[in-house]
């Protein structure tokens, strides 16, 4: 399985940047940027041989074999309400553990690693798609383009917490 | 809590199990020196320790009991009231732990005057029939003890006996540290070997001649009754069970990656990694076995407490009772063995209580007066099979008949085709008991299920043998590790799965031509197999994958499932082989879905799914209920002035609850029937709960300002959805009937939806909605229904029979003519053929098609444009009510807002009706 591990960045071996810093792993879900705290994500791989998993949310994509570990992918695409991806288009995921459990979130591709101050991540603009607003924990306003940070507690929850009565 | 105590806590809890057993056993032989020596070692060892630990009042019951069992050993004869007395103290010194544990360490404040008492005026008593001097020495004795707590000689006799305690090590060295500098060591040394050791310890103490006095009496019986079985434990040592969860879950790793490796080098025919390989594979399997073997405890351990049990009970119900237990050293999973302690307790306690006849009764019918229930327990084939007999009267058939006709369990013409085997059977059933005296010990109806239901958790079966006037076994059959699952594996719509073996029972081979061939009675797929009709339901329906017209019937095969006593077919493509497989629980995003157990990783690298036999059993059985639906649709289109309440009969639950008068509940709402020992209810943060399968539930009453039975047990009704537990508590389950639920007068009062005749008495039918936001504030309120006049056909969407059950009799109340689904697609149908409907009211959250999507698609639909639909969801935020809105809904209404509900049916009806006219 083609999976590393993120380790240092930049030669820095503060993984969580310094006390007004943020790094961020940053991702591609459709053609929006979006950021994950580095300190949450374990790993970044290649999904393979994906197990469906019948009955399941839509957003579960399905469950694979990590080095041993059964990890839950979800399709982040579809958790975002974006257009399912190109069959042919490759997949990559990021590993995060979450109460001891481990997730994949699939997303389009994997960006830099960015270190950003914290002051200057904004809130959330009041329209933003509320199934987005959901999960994000505010917006970093880059050269040129816009990071969304991505709330990855908030996000698991609301997959885990059950929704139907 | 330090380590010391945690010791303490697991030592001692542990010890008072042994005294347990061994004072039955003492009682039965009073003369047995040995099982005295042990009970006063283990007792003296608890009272020492607590000394030390700063424990007063375990210090003094276990000191109280100590004398009393000191005069035992003296010679006074054993009676039944003192051994009474010390098994009472032995349980109050448990509560007492529990209590210490709960509260971390501290010892919690009360008083034991009133056994300490009993305790030393039977001590007393003893003295007075003795010997005069005697008495003198125990009282000496008896403040000699009081005084020198912590110094105890005898505890330093143990310590060559049983050096690899580590806690009684430390205890040791404090007990040196505590004590005026005395060599300690070396006086061990002389106490082994020439067995007279008080002389030289004794000048160090102040009642030097009383201390021998105790000292020197127990420690050669003790020291010769040790030797030999003390041997065992110098080389075991105490393990943290995490630590054993965490290698077994590493061992399971590696199989897992060895079984990969395996795989890859069958693939490379001349591979040089082969033979290292074979070593590795080998070496694999001895260390999971031996990992295995260190989670095994011998079965006994469960029966620990069962002699002392059935000991009470003997005296209880006033009949001489043995109990054997054959193959206590049967080995099982320490995870299993747990699980099956509170069952067997339960069955055990069955057969004693209307298993075993009156002495009376026994003499009569020519057998012993002393009746005997046996246990045994051995292994067989990767199972563990425990069996339950007694030589008793053996099950009533025609009482059980009478009672499975009265609860509606069965029918007089299905009754008469079965065999006493399967009649028999009907006591797993719930509410089902056919004592006819309910006796504080069981009887109450509520046993049996409880029993099969946990057992059948852990993956079990459980069957039962009778002859009447010979007495009945109860034969449970359980795997013997949950860890480690056999399973077939198979495939369908291309997936494989893995089917534990333990419920599959064969494998037929369809072909459309062969004499097995799939049949279709309402559009319902059946075998004929042999004599019996089975039903068979194809895999990738259940999981929701294909409709049952795409499906292939010439080819494939049938897994014929048996889960407890329900035999069905489970239709899939292909079976591969089959594969011991390591369970892995599901991602907690995946583990609602109840149709799986777990999954785990095979042999080539991929995740595989472990169907759950107990989930596939209950969606047949949700499956027929979807049956009931469509004939009831049927119905509707057929007869257009069809007006409500004309339904079948429902089963309803009679019980009492505040007041004398009757109340109902349809039976199909309660969860479970449960009765709770007054001493379980908790009482925090200001509402009575208790704790239920591992977790919290709430209690509530009938009325308010009702309270709880203040002794003895407390019976409740169980409701459960989607987790949550709620109990109401009531005062007595009167009775299950079958009959219709006509509300004739409409209550004002809340908690009750009104009144209905019910066997021939004005019955209170209890509103259940305005109970559960009482025990979880987010289940719902409710105030008045308001009733119309006018009857209107509704169409009612919800995927959970819970809310189908709940909410169709509300809208019925209010006047409506109810038709329900339970899915969306079979919402269409019913639109397709043209039925009438005033207005739809639908859940959002529904599997494959969603409130949104059915809504969407129904406003394309130009008929029906302008139809009513409301829907309904657990999540009322306002991005949902806006989507809501945006997929054409007239009205979003929380589920448990059941006044909104009808408030909003009331508006869109009249709205629709402004438009009409």
């Amino acid at each position: 399985m083609t999976a590393h591990k993120l380790t240092t960045v930049d030669g820095d071996d503060n993984r969580q940047g310094s006390a007004d810093h943020i790094q961020y792993v940053t991702v591609v879900i459709g053609s929006q940027l979006f950021g994950l705290p580095i300190s949450q994500v374990h790993d970044v791989f290649v999904p393979e041989k994906v197990t469906q998993v019948p009955l399941a949310p839509p957003e579960v994509e399905g469950v694979l074999n990590l080095r041993g570990r059964i990890v839950t992918a979800i399709n982040m695409r579809r958790k975002l309400h974006l257009k399912p991806n190109d069959a042919d288009q490759g997949m990559m995921a990021v590993g995060i553990e979450y109460k001891g459990e481990s997730y994949g979130l699939v997303i389009d591709a994997v960006g830099e690693v960015l270190n950003l101050p914290r002051n200057e991540m904004e809130a959330n603009p009041s329209n933003l798609d509320f199934r987005w607003a959901e999960i994000s924990g505010g917006v970093h306003r880059l050269d040129g383009r816009l990071m969304v940070v991505l709330d990855v507690d908030r996000l698991l929850s609301s997959l885990i917490e059950p929704k139907a009565a | 809590m330090d380590d010391l105590l945690r010791e303490f806590l697991t030592e001692t809890n542990e010890s008072l199990d042994v005294v347990d057993v061994e004072l039955v056993k003492f009682e039965q032989e009073p003369n047995n020196a040995t099982i005295l020596n042990n009970i006063f070692r283990l007792v003296h060892t608890i009272k020492g320790t607590c000394g030390f630990l700063g424990l007063p009042r375990l210090e003094a019951i276990a000191h109280a009991a100590e004398t009393l069992m000191g005069k035992f050993r003296d010679g006074v004869p054993v009676t039944h009231e003192a051994v009474t007395l010390v098994l009472a103290s032995i349980d109050r010194i448990k509560d007492i732990l529990a209590d210490l544990e709960a509260a971390n360490g501290a010892e919690p404040d009360g008083t034991d005057r009133d056994l300490i008492d009993e305790l030393e005026r039977l001590s007393l008593s003893a003295d007075n029939d003795d010997m005069a001097d005697e008495m003198a020495a125990a009282m000496a004795e008896e403040k000699a003890a009081e005084e020198e707590v912590g110094t105890d000689i005898y505890q330093v006799l143990e310590r060559p006996l049983r050096p690899g305690e580590v806690s009684l090590d430390d205890l040791e060295r404090a007990f040196q540290e505590a004590e005026v500098e005395i060599e300690l060591p070396a006086v061990e040394e002389e106490t082994e070997e020439d067995g007279e050791p008080v002389g030289v310890a004794a000048p160090n103490f102040s009642e030097a001649k009383t201390s021998q006095k105790e000292v020197a009496k127990p420690k050669n019986p003790s020291a010769k009754g040790k030797a030999s079985s003390q041997g065992v434990s110098n080389q075991s040592i105490r393990v943290n069970v995490e630590t054993l969860e965490h290698l077994m879950t590493m061992v399971s790793e590696l199989v897992l990656t060895r079984n990969q490796l395996l795989e890859i080098v069958r693939r490379h025919e001349d591979s040089e990694f082969k033979v290292p390989l074979q070593r590795l594979s080998n070496v694999t399997g001895e260390l999971q076995e031996g990992v295995m073997k260190t989670r095994m405890q011998p079965i006994g351990n469960a029966w620990q407490k069962l002699p002392r049990i059935v000991r009470d009970l003997s005296q209880e119900l006033d009949k001489p009772i043995g109990l054997e237990m054959i193959g206590a050293e049967t080995e099982l999973d320490r995870q299993v063995l747990e699980l099956i302690k509170d069952p067997l307790t339960h069955m055990i306690r069955n057969s004693a209580d209307h298993g075993l006849e009156d002495p009376a009764d026994r003499v009569a019918a020519g057998k012993p007066e002393k009746g005997n229930i046996t246990l045994s327990a051995y292994h067989e084939g990767g199972h563990i099979i425990i069996e339950v007999k007694d030589d008793g009267r053996g099950l009533n058939l025609e009482k059980i008949k009478e009672k499975a006709l009265k609860n509606g369990v069965t029918t007089e013409a299905e009754l008469e085709k079965m065999v006493d085997h399967q009649i028999y059977k009907f006591i797993f059933a719930a509410g089902f008991s056919t004592a006819t005296n309910v006796t504080s010990v069981s009887g109450r109806g509520v046993g049996m299920d409880v029993v099969r239901n946990n057992v059948e958790l852990i993956g079990g079966s459980i069957d039962l043998r009778s002859t009447p006037g010979r007495g009945s076994s109860f034969i449970i059959k359980i795997p013997l590790t949950l860890a480690i699952v056999s399973t077939l594996i198979v495939e369908a719509g291309g997936d494989r799965y893995a089917i534990p073996q333990l419920s599959v029972v064969e494998l037929v081979r369809v072909q459309s031509n062969s004499e097995h061939r799939i049949e279709r009675l309402k559009d319902r797929p059946v075998l004929r197999l042999r004599s019996k009709l089975l039903p068979l339901v194809h895999m990738s329906e259940l999981l929701g994958q294909t409709e049952e017209a795409d499906l292939d019937e010439d080819n494939g095969f049938i897994v014929v499932m048996q889960v407890g006593s329900q035999s069905f077919g489970v239709v899939v493509d292909g079976v591969f082989h089959t594969e011991e497989i390591v369970v892995k629980p599901m991602s907690s995003m995946l583990r609602n879905i109840n149709m799986f157990s777990g999954n785990t990783i095979l042999g080539d690298g991929s995740v595989i799914m472990i169907i759950d036999p107990n989930g596939v059993a209950s969606a047949m059985a949700s499956h027929a209920s979807g049956t009931l639906t469509d004939t009831a649709e049927d119905e509707y289109e057929n007869a257009e002035d069809h007006v409500i309440d004309a339904d079948a009969p429902i089963s309803l639950l009679l019980f009492r609850a505040g007041s004398e008068e009757p109340k109902a509940v349809p039976l199909s709402l309660v969860t479970r029937l449960e009765e709770f020992d007054v001493n379980k209810i908790e009482h925090s943060n200001g509402r009575d709960l208790v704790q239920y399968r591992g977790s919290l539930m709430p209690l509530v009453y009938v009325n308010e300002g009702d309270r709880h039975k203040s002794e003895g047990t407390q019976p409740m009704l169980v409701f459960s959805d989607n987790g949550r537990s709620m109990g109401l508590v009531v005062d007595q389950i009167v009775d299950i009937v079958e009959d219709r639920m006509t509300i004739e007068v409409v209550s004002e009062r809340q908690g009750v939806l009104g009144s209905a005749i019910i066997r021939e008495r004005a019955t209170e039918v209890i509103d259940l909605g305005y109970y559960l936001p009482l025990a979880f504030d987010d289940w719902f309120m409710r105030k008045e229904i308001d009733t119309t006049t006018k009857v209107r056909k509704l169409l009612f969407l919800d995927d959970s029979a819970f809310f189908r059950n709940m909410l169709t009799p509300v809208l019925k109340a209010a006047g409506y003519d109810v038709t329900v689904c339970s899915s969306a697609q079979s919402g269409y149908e019913l639109m397709e053929k043209g039925t009438d409907f005033a207005a739809i009211v639908t859940d959002i959250e529904m599997p494959d098609i969603s409130g949104y999507e059915f809504c969407e698609s129904l406003r394309r639909d130009t008929r029906f444009r302008h139809m009513p639909i409301i829907a309904l969801s657990a999540v009322v935020t306002p991005a949902s009510i806006e989507k809501g809105r945006q997929a054409g809904f007239d009205d979003y209404v929380a589920k448990f807002d059941r006044p909104g509900l009808l408030a909003a049916l009331k508006d869109v009806l009249t709205n629709e009706f402004g438009v009409a006219a």
